[in-house]
């Protein structure tokens, strides 16, 4: 299962419209997206209370996960690329 | 026959009452998985669609978010196998189960994060009352209306058809309420807090007046008439007058905006704000679990004096405790937190935490084009006082102040203020102390109103000891972003007067229209008030009169 960590740009965190936008992201992609703090449990990014209940802030590192299938690297990349981009501004 | 609540959007309007009551379900209610599921998308939908019917774009975000927590597949897994088992008697706590791990985990994380647990509750109540039958508080308003509520929630405003709404009133909620937010951004008038409109029958017509708070039944056409004459004067003076704070005489009163964030301060520049008499520091606090970093605290002040390059800029240090307790800091119980361990006093606790505030402070500031002023919250005695001036100065910054905002600091003004370079009366939680009663409460609201002669006296006692010894006092609570009352707190001898951004071009306008000896002489009359509707009454016809 490819996977990547990578540092949230968004100044409110996972909150809010940054939030919103990976859960919808997540629910769209057709395979599952796991997404949690690296080492800790992961939890289903199409989820927007499971997220949200991560408390993720500014800055802080997160481990996005794709089950394996077919355009996993893909879906992978544009997820990092969600959570890498500043959506408050 | 009047009503008093907390105005929260101006305006002056007349209308039929209709009231949103709401309804709950009582007894039990029997459902399958199939069942909850289906409910579960109608909710959604429901949310949808008002999402997509509302041309307001907070009120669209938060109703995308509660459908999508409607739709939450982490919840629907929960409750598929909760419900594996066909009927059940009441579904009830099943669902408050499966939402409940959730709402626990966001409140542990309080802050921006605890909010939406609000949202998940709307949530809960919405698919129970689907699932018993009850259609959700929606009014169909087919002409233009008063909307009066207990409390309108982001969902209920949005089922409403808002180009028909005259104006909203609540019975309960305070001035952040959803409500007040809703409608300033549709510019309709409304009133939070505002007891008794409940009873009020249906197609009643009230006038109401958004600035004032009133509700009124019954209104002659010439109150109508005034009122709405007022209304739109004082309207077109907030935009005629621009630049700083002066009065018709000429005599200069600085006027500052309020901020926690950058974007407040941006919004402080944004109509002419001479600077920021008041930034909060709590909210980076609130936001974070664990103590924010001095790196991440210079991040922050540094890009608030950016924003504010040359101008000033008075940061208060760590509020927190009372009715915003951070919890890894105010970690114990405490049975009256308002008098307990909060502000200043957290250097009894929690030393080391202020020290780095303060060496952040310094670090951010230093070099820069910035008149930095720092300010403690909870200041009581003259050693205090000095304590904190010590430890600003030790680290270079040369200009610490207090808040002025317990009866102890009022009373001892000359001593406390002695030890520092300025005041800064924080009105509301002086009104709390002087009249010892919970400003949170509603049912003391009408004692937690700065017009109340015995905090003026506070307040003029604090300022007199302040101009003897010539230590400058300003005023940074609510009362500064009431018209009438700003005038009364600078004929008090109040040179400064911080509010929310939102409020500085009607407190500019309205400033530019009295001289210095009206505000004295209004100030005079409002300290010898009996009470504080005569106060404010009495001051008001004074500085009407010109």
């Amino acid at each position: 299962m490819p996977s990547q960590i990578v540092a949230v740009a968004s100044k409110v965190g996972l909150h809010a419209r940054p939030a919103s936008i990976l859960v919808k992201a997540a629910a769209a992609a057709g395979l599952a997206v796991t997404i949690g703090r690296p080492g800790d449990k992961a939890v289903n990014a199409a989820s927007l209370l499971s997220v949200l209940a991560l408390g993720v802030k500014n800055g802080d590192s997160i481990e996005v996960t794709v089950a394996d299938g077919d355009n996993a690297d893909a879906v992978l990349a544009s997820i990092v690329e969600i959570i890498a981009t500043d959506h408050d501004e | 026959m009047t009503y008093k609540g907390i105005g929260v959007s101006p305006g002056v309007v007349v209308g039929p009452v209709r009231r949103i009551i709401a309804q709950e379900v009582s007894g039990p209610v029997p459902a399958d998985i199939s069942q909850v599921l289906s409910a579960l998308t109608s909710v959604a939908i429901d949310l949808e669609t008002s999402a997509e019917n509302i041309e307001l774009e907070v009120a669209k975000e938060v109703l995308g978010a509660q459908a999508m927590m409607a739709r939450d597949p982490s919840v629907i897994e929960v409750l598929e196998l909760a419900l594996s088992e066909g009927v059940v008697f009441d579904v009830r706590p099943i669902i408050e189960d499966a939402f409940g791990g959730f709402k626990e985990q966001l409140l542990a994380l309080g802050g921006y994060f605890a909010e939406r647990v609000s949202d998940i509750d709307e949530i809960q109540t919405r698919l129970i009352n689907k699932l018993a039958g009850i259609e959700s508080a929606g009014l169909n308003l087919t002409e233009p209306t008063i909307v009066v509520a207990e409390d309108l929630t982001p969902a209920d405003t949005a089922a409403l058809n808002l180009k028909f709404a005259l104006a909203l009133v609540c019975s309960h909620g305070g001035a952040t309420s959803h409500t007040a937010i809703v409608a300033r951004g549709l510019g309709i008038p409304a009133i939070v807090g505002c007891a008794g409109v409940m009873d009020l029958s249906d197609g009643t017509s009230i006038l109401v007046d958004g600035r004032a708070g009133e509700v009124i039944v019954g209104a002659s056409d010439s109150d109508i008439g005034a009122r709405t004459e007022k209304e739109s004067q004082l309207r077109a003076r907030a935009e005629a007058v621009s630049g700083p704070g002066r009065l018709s005489d000429g005599a200069a009163v600085q006027l500052l905006g309020n901020a926690g964030t950058v974007e407040d301060a941006r919004a402080a520049i944004k109509v002419g704000a001479e600077g920021i008499g008041l930034f909060r520091t709590e909210l980076l606090f609130l936001d974070s679990q664990v103590e924010p970093s001095v790196d991440e605290q210079v991040k922050l002040y540094s890009e608030v004096f950016e924003v504010m390059a040359g101008k000033k800029v008075v940061i208060r240090t760590l509020d927190a405790g009372s009715d915003k307790p951070v919890p890894y800091i105010n970690s114990i119980h405490e049975e009256n937190p308002a008098l307990g361990v909060r502000g200043w006093r957290l250097t009894r606790t929690s030393d080391g935490v202020l020290n780095r505030q303060l060496e952040a402070l310094a670090k951010a500031s230093a070099g820069k084009d910035i008149q930095l002023w720092v300010m403690a919250p909870m200041i009581n005695t003259p050693d205090e006082a000095k304590d904190f001036a010590d430890r600003v100065k030790a680290l270079g910054m040369k200009v610490p102040g207090v808040m002025i905002e317990t009866p102890a600091a009022a009373l001892h003004a000359d001593h406390v203020l002695a030890e520092v370079e300025f005041g800064s009366f924080g009105t509301n939680d002086l009104t709390q102390y002087v009249m010892a009663s919970d400003r949170m409460d509603s049912r003391l609201s009408d004692m937690t109103t700065a017009w109340h002669p015995s905090v003026l006296r506070a307040i003029s006692l604090a300022a007199q000891s302040a101009a003897k010894i010539g230590k400058p006092v300003g005023v940074c609570g609510e009362a500064a972003a009431n018209s009438y009352l700003a005038a009364v707190l600078v004929g008090l001898g109040v040179s400064s007067l911080s509010m929310a951004p939102s409020a500085l071009p009607e407190v500019r306008g309205f400033l530019s229209t009295v001289t210095l000896d009206e505000c004295k002489a209004a100030a005079a009359e409002a300290l010898n008030s009996r009470s504080a509707s005569d106060a404010e009454s009495s001051a008001r016809k004074i500085l009407e009169s010109n």
